[in-house]
């Protein structure tokens, strides 16, 4: 029998369509469980409550300033010095040794594991300079975990600025610098934007750097301090998930429909930025 | 003025840039600084082969093949599952997919990428758990298997865009070369796209292995966390990653047990560095 | 007085050699066309002049370049592309208004007063031959300028930071014969206030515009000399054959 290219090319796309599909299909129906039983556990009181009687009943409100603490410390840390790495790759480096062992430098801080995050971050802020369990500590963390995020976007971005602006810039006089400040940054801020969000997404997500380094289990009350212990969103869902026997299955819905609204929320919006700052780019 | 306000800016851009060199050194540094300790109480081999790992037992027995095997079990479960996939996923995106679906595509992967993996952990738990506990009669469903599956799922977002990048970055003359001497579209991607993308693909795969083997929340929440050498993929089994964020919480600073935490964190920081470096070598083969 | 003075410059980028052994002077408010067929050199040596060749990692080079008696190396690079002014081949206008494209030299040289700003930007347009075509649309981006209206913006960004010397690059190559008439007007006003050195691939552009004209080929400089003699009676065989068309 005579093998047919052109079945073979049916056989084959299907099971492509097929691996797609084995994608495609799972992540919907994630999203699909959480939005079905989550959302109806959403309701002011929920959002803006403490969690009462052992985190069996009330809301999640603590966690969820606790993340923005977290998240807002975590991008103040990364965002100036990612942002001045970026211009450093894009601008400033040259192709030599420290250049290569920069990037690679990038590729490893992207590919550390989370937890060995949360390890450092305990032994160097919590436990070698003292400051506890803390939300700084926890920021710190994170700051460096979304670091290459930022350094990555950002460097993309600048560097997708015509080199012409630059020489034309640079031709009338003007510095190095006065010519990145005014411009290359403001053509590469909607990219460096995305990078930003994508790196509050990650952070606001990760549980594994702030086990050691911040998260309180149980503290039905706002942090005081950036030296205090807070509850953050993705640590509350895996404790009332693994921890708390008996929590009512709508609390634990409820909260995972709000951390992944949050991050989804973040992604789409850097998504849609990217997707219409390539529409109307004006060179 | 300006020019020595301009002489301290450019300091600063050049520390920023050399900050991620000191990062990583300084992660490895206090990974070291605190994890070498425990070579006084156990030797390296018997730390990485030692078959019991009692930490709070007294003496403690620190011995972390079995977490090692763990994570290596479930890892290749997750590979097994998610390089085909992946990879069939992403030459449907790069080649086959009409450009509207390709774009939303595209986009819903890196939504996947974004969900918080403690949020798969936790719809592992109440969905998959069950199920795998039902289909093969098990007394538990938190199993390496559950765990595999569930981190395929991590890992496919990274396997599917870098593949899709490779794919995409393959020079449209290979392409239509061989489309104009009369091959099919599949015997173009089989024969002409596949092997000139291939060291793109084995990064996407060898990127993808790493985030699996470094992820801990799912795998925490689904594999069971016994930590014993694992008999069967339908056992439970404890990772290296779920045994630092299962039990640093109750290690005091500054014990055997704590000192043992952080030297498997320098084992698993090895493993993520050479990964990566490898990784990086691949992608920047061909250019 | 000689504006530049070039002394055995030869320019390298990695091992390719771009320029040998190049000397030559050029004097004040003089045109000076420099022709010669694509990669002969003549971009290098005019991006020498304002030093924008450093910013090629590759560039090396030897031999000096004195403006106004200085070396050019030794010179602030600033200071020296505030009185070295650059047209380049394609409009360049960068992604702002008209009016901040004329007015960011300026700004970078620390001019705040916006009084003063207005002027200078009117004047710089006026030079340009642009005023009236943009005067009521002075707050509408650059990019929506016809190609040739963007590249007599840049003539008057250039003008703007009041430059002693106009480098132009090509500067009609991309443009339609009625925008490259209105560009080569521009220049020729320009002659009387300035020292204007024009690389052009088009040989007739340099006839009209130059005083004089150097033929540069595979990075040597053949000859230098009045244009209508280069024209007419060229020493080397090389220029002839060059402006008959023969190679390039």
């Amino acid at each position: 029998m005579k093998r047919n290219p052109h079945r073979t090319q049916n056989i084959a796309f299907f099971f492509l369509l097929v691996a797609m599909l084995l994608i495609v299909v799972p992540v919907s129906l994630i999203v699909v469980i959480i939005i079905q039983k989550g959302l109806p556990a959403i309701n002011w009181q929920f959002l803006s409550d403490v969690p009462r009687q052992g985190m069996r009943a009330g809301g999640i409100f603590p966690a969820i300033v606790g993340t923005i603490y977290l998240v807002t410390g975590a991008i103040i840390f990364a965002l100036p010095i990612g942002l001045l790495a970026a211009i450093y790759l894009s601008e400033y480096s040259k192709d030599n040794p420290l250049n290569r062992i920069i990037k690679l430098a990038i590729v490893n801080l992207a590919g550390v594991p989370s937890v060995v995050y949360g390890l450092f971050g305990l032994a160097l802020f919590v436990v070698f300079f003292k400051f506890g369990a803390s939300i700084l500590s926890g920021s710190l963390t994170l700051g460096i975990m979304i670091l290459p995020i930022i350094i990555t976007t950002s460097r993309e971005a600048l560097e997708s600025v015509p080199q012409s602006f630059r020489e034309v810039s640079l031709s009338l006089g003007a510095s190095k610098w006065q010519t990145i400040r005014h411009i290359v940054l403001p053509n590469a801020i909607p990219g460096i934007l995305t990078g930003t969000i994508l790196g509050l997404g990650r952070a606001a997500g990760e549980t594994a750097p702030i086990l050691f380094t911040v998260a309180a289990f149980y503290l039905p009350q706002l942090p005081k301090s950036i030296f205090d212990q807070a509850m953050a969103l993705p640590y509350h869902l895996y404790v009332i998930s693994t921890q708390v026997p008996n929590v009512d299955e709508k609390i634990r819905y409820g909260t995972a429909f709000v951390l992944l609204a949050l991050v989804l929320f973040m992604n789409l919006v850097a998504i849609i930025i990217r997707y219409k700052f390539r529409k109307k780019k004006k060179w | 003025m300006r020019k020595f306000k301009e002489f301290i800016i450019e300091k600063l851009i050049l520390i920023s840039g050399i900050a991620s060199i000191f990062f990583v050194v300084l992660i490895f540094l206090f990974l070291l600084k605190e994890g070498l300790s425990v070579f006084n109480t156990v030797s390296p081999f018997n730390f990485l082969f030692g078959k019991s790992w009692y930490p709070i037992s007294e003496p403690p027995q620190l011995g972390i093949l079995p977490l090692i095997l763990g994570s290596l079990l479930v890892t290749l479960g997750a590979a097994i599952i998610s390089i085909p996939i992946g990879v069939g996923c992403a030459v449907y995106i790069a080649e086959v997919a009409p450009g509207k679906i390709k774009e939303t595509l595209k986009a819903g992967i890196e939504l996947l990428a974004a969900i918080p993996s403690v949020v798969l952990g936790f719809i592992g738990m109440v969905t998959l758990v069950p199920l795998v506990k039902n289909i093969f009669h098990l007394p538990t469903g938190l199993t390496a298997l559950s765990g595999s599956i569930m981190l395929a799922f991590m890992a496919m977002p990274t396997i599917v865009s870098i593949a899709e990048d490779a794919l995409y970055s393959v020079p449209k003359t290979y392409k239509e070369g061989a489309l104009a001497l009369g091959a099919t579209h599949w015997q173009t991607i089989w024969r002409i796209m596949l092997p000139a993308a291939s060291s793109g693909i084995l990064a996407a795969i060898m990127l993808g292995i790493g985030r699996v083997i470094g992820e801990t929340m799912a795998v925490m929440m689904i594999t069971g966390n016994a930590a014993v050498i694992p008999n069967s993929i339908l056992a439970p089994v404890r990772t290296l990653t779920a045994t630092i964020a299962a039990e640093m919480g109750e290690a005091v600073v500054g014990s055997e047990h704590y000192f043992a935490l952080f030297a498997v964190g320098i084992v698993l920081f090895v493993i993520s560095f050479i990964v990566n470096v490898t990784a990086d070598l691949f992608l920047h083969k061909k250019q | 007085m000689v504006k530049f003075e070039i002394n055995d410059l030869n320019i390298w980028f990695d091992s390719t050699q771009a320029l040998k052994d190049v000397s030559m002077q050029i004097l004040p408010n003089e045109v000076l066309s420099v022709i010669g067929p694509s990669n002969s050199g003549k971009t290098t040596f005019l991006r020498m002049l304002n030093r924008m060749n450093d910013l090629n990692p590759n560039f090396r080079m030897s031999g000096n370049v004195m403006f106004e008696k200085e070396d050019i190396m030794k010179i602030d690079v600033e200071l020296l592309r505030r009185k070295i002014g650059m047209v380049f081949a394609l409009p360049l206008p960068l992604p702002l208004s008209i009016f901040d494209n004329v007015a960011y030299g300026v700004r970078m040289h620390g001019l705040t007063d916006k009084t003063r700003m207005a002027e200078k930007v009117r004047e710089a347009l006026r030079q340009g031959y642009l005023w009236d075509e943009v005067k009521d649309r002075l707050t509408e981006s650059a990019f929506k300028l016809s190609g040739g209206q963007q590249q007599r913006l840049c003539i008057a960004r250039t003008l703007a930071v009041e430059p002693e010397v106009i480098l132009f690059d090509e500067p009609c190559s991309g443009l339609d014969p009625i925008s490259t008439a209105k560009v080569e007007d521009a220049m020729v006003k320009l002659k009387e206030k300035y020292t204007i050195i024009l690389v052009t691939n088009n040989v007739k552009q340099a006839a009209r515009v130059g005083d004089r004209t150097a033929f540069f080929l595979n990075g040597e400089l053949v000859e230098l000399d009045k244009t209508d003699k280069i024209f007419t009676a060229p020493r080397d065989k090389r220029t002839d054959g060059y402006i008959r068309g023969k190679f390039g």
